[in-house]
């Protein structure tokens, strides 16, 4: 398989998987049972779609790749491309919630794009990931227009959970190395057009829940080519615990 | 999973107070020959105190079970070590939340309100399954859990779903049907260890012997004593089987497959008496299960901790629902 499509593959994977991780992290504590419950179904698709696209790279490049276990559980934090975005922890509610919205924007467009990808199997599977994908915005836009609404504590929460998320937000359209061969070859159109298209469905939707988008923010780069925050390695310690005690095992 | 198997006995006072309370001996007939009948009541019908009271109890504490068991599973959902269990944990302690999500609403058409009865859980004077005051300590304990745990609580919920209250075996009924898929995910982690390598097969052990004693022999409470009161119970539908009796089916239909996987128990006694159909085993010590279920278990403090962390980081979400900025806009005048 080239390494344009590997490395986007790897980028799709890496920030569905992690940020599943971080969400699967509110079951059983969200602030009502019902959130407890949304936050538990999004990490299940998010997992799920990185499943799929781990498996895509296993099948496609099968002399390469592993099985999805091993691509998951078997890497360290240099050998992950997901955006730095994806590996901050939880923090309060009202950051889970920002993350979700901005993120799964982000995915759903992404995704729209990939419809429309030379590459075939991607193309497939990105059209399943989008019905999914549109329960997510909708969840995210109700629950950003409510709070952003709510309470005085609310409404600053939500902007300060703003404020900390945008340039790591921003992070997530850090072009790729191969961004030039991806858009040349039909592949993928590339993070700069979809940063705008993102820009223009979030921006009114945080104006008309009483937020404010912090101005002059430097993107967080670095995730996309392997350089991460001081969090995303003890989240994967944590999560191949019990796997590292013999990874040839079944479990 | 979560059944409460055993629901704690009311303080004496007010199981006098509504017990004693009299209710019209006509409609009392009319109630009892209804449930006789197999009719289901209904909230809007007419129930003595004493049956609203006792099924409120048992259905909160239930609630509480299943919110308070997604706790020691919840923990090990980061740490699940393939995809498809991390899917399947995160899928089963989210149906937990669910059921605990339908039965407070099935309590609240008794008349006390989900705040309220979150609130007695966390002040620590409403009880939940004594069961989820031992720690998930391994991996192999979330197989172990998935599998005898839900087993127990399938044999208790399915009694409970042929009880006389509507609204709880509408829900129980559900909670069954996830319940036994959960069965089968916690069994096939189970199989997944007991067939594999030296250092799984160790784990699961260890993990069957701490649960199995006392947690697992205590799930269904001692053995009942019959009193007047338990035949009331009994004839009003709430509580459907005796202890013992939900205690020897969970046996018999367990125990034999974790034997046939080559597992042991620890308890030398544990045999059927084949004449009589019998399980003979060790009586655990009750006075511990008391003792833990007032609070000196390993977990509960922590237990409760966690909820009060989760209800006191929530607060601000909550209250944002309840109180939109624009009601306070509206001009005066």
């Amino acid at each position: 398989m080239n390494n344009a499509i590997k490395d986007l593959l790897f980028r799709l994977a890496d920030d569905e998987l992690v940020l599943g991780h971080r969400n699967s992290e509110w079951t059983g504590l969200g602030p009502i049972l019902e959130e407890d419950i949304a936050f538990s179904s999004i990490a299940q698709d998010q997992i799920g779609h990185a499943v799929a696209n781990y498996t895509l790279l296993h099948e496609s490049a099968a002399a390469d790749e592993p099985l999805p276990d091993a691509i998951a559980f078997g890497r360290n934090e240099k050998q992950f491309f997901s955006s730095q975005f994806t590996e901050l922890p939880i923090g309060d509610y009202a950051f889970s919630l920002i993350r979700h919205f901005l993120f799964d924007h982000a995915e759903m467009l992404r995704y729209e794009l990939l419809t429309a990808s030379s590459f075939a199997p991607l193309a497939a599977l990105a059209r399943k990931i989008k019905g999914e994908l549109k329960y997510h915005v909708l969840h995210a836009d109700l629950w950003v227009s409510k709070l952003g609404q709510g309470t005085e504590e609310s409404r600053a929460r939500m902007q300060t959970a703003l404020n900390e998320a945008w340039p790591y937000a921003l992070g997530m359209f850090e072009p790729s190395d191969y961004e030039a061969e991806l858009v040349t070859n039909g592949i993928f159109s590339g993070e700069e057009g979809l940063q705008e298209s993102w820009l223009e469905v979030v921006a009114p939707i945080i104006e008309k829940a009483g937020l404010t988008i912090p101005q002059a923010s430097e993107p967080k780069y670095g995730g996309r080519h392997g350089y991460h925050t001081e969090h995303l390695q003890p989240l994967l310690d944590e999560m191949t615990e019990v796997y590292r005690l013999d990874p040839a095992a079944i479990w | 999973m979560y059944g409460n198997a055993y629901i704690e006995p009311d303080s004496e006072l007010a199981a006098k107070m509504a017990a004693s309370r009299e209710e019209d001996p006509e409609k009392l007939a009319e109630f009892e020959a209804r449930i006789a009948r197999g009719e289901k009541i209904e909230p809007d019908d007419w129930m003595p105190a004493e049956y609203r009271r006792q099924l409120l109890r048992m259905i909160e504490q239930h609630a509480h079970s299943e919110i308070i068991g997604a706790l020691p599973e919840g923990t090990w959902i980061t740490r699940a070590p393939t995809l498809r269990r991390k899917l399947a944990l995160i899928a089963k302690v989210q149906d937990e939340v669910g059921h605990g999500h339908l039965l407070y609403s099935a309590a609240e058409t008794l008349g006390k309100s989900r705040e309220a009865m979150i609130n007695d859980l966390i002040s620590g004077k409403s009880k939940y399954s004594n069961i989820f005051n031992y720690p998930a300590k391994t991996w192999a304990d979330i197989a172990v859990i998935g599998f005898l745990v839900d087993a127990g609580a399938i044999v208790n919920q399915l009694a409970n779903a042929k009880g006389s209250y509507g609204p709880y075996c509408r829900a129980l009924e559900r909670i069954c049907y996830e319940e036994s898929f959960h069965l089968k995910q916690g069994y096939d982690a189970f199989v997944a260890l007991a067939v594999g390598t030296p250092v799984q097969r160790e784990m699961l052990q260890d993990a069957l012997n701490r649960w199995w004693f006392p947690p697992m022999m205590h799930f269904f409470g001692p053995p009942d004593t019959i009193s007047v009161h338990t035949e009331k119970l009994m004839r009003w539908k709430v509580k459907m089987a005796s202890n013992e009796e939900m205690r020897q089916d969970f046996i018999e239909q367990y125990v034999p497959k974790i034997w046939e996987l080559g597992m042991t128990l620890p308890d030398p006694a544990l045999r059927k008496d084949e004449a009589t159909g019998v399980w003979e085993y060790t009586q655990p010590d009750w006075d511990e299960f008391f003792r833990v279920i007032n609070g000196d278990g390993l977990c509960n403090k922590e237990r409760l901790a966690v909820r009060r962390y989760a209800e006191e980081n929530g607060r601000w979400v909550r209250e944002a629902l309840m109180n939109p900025i624009q009601k306070r806009m509206v001009p005066y005048a």
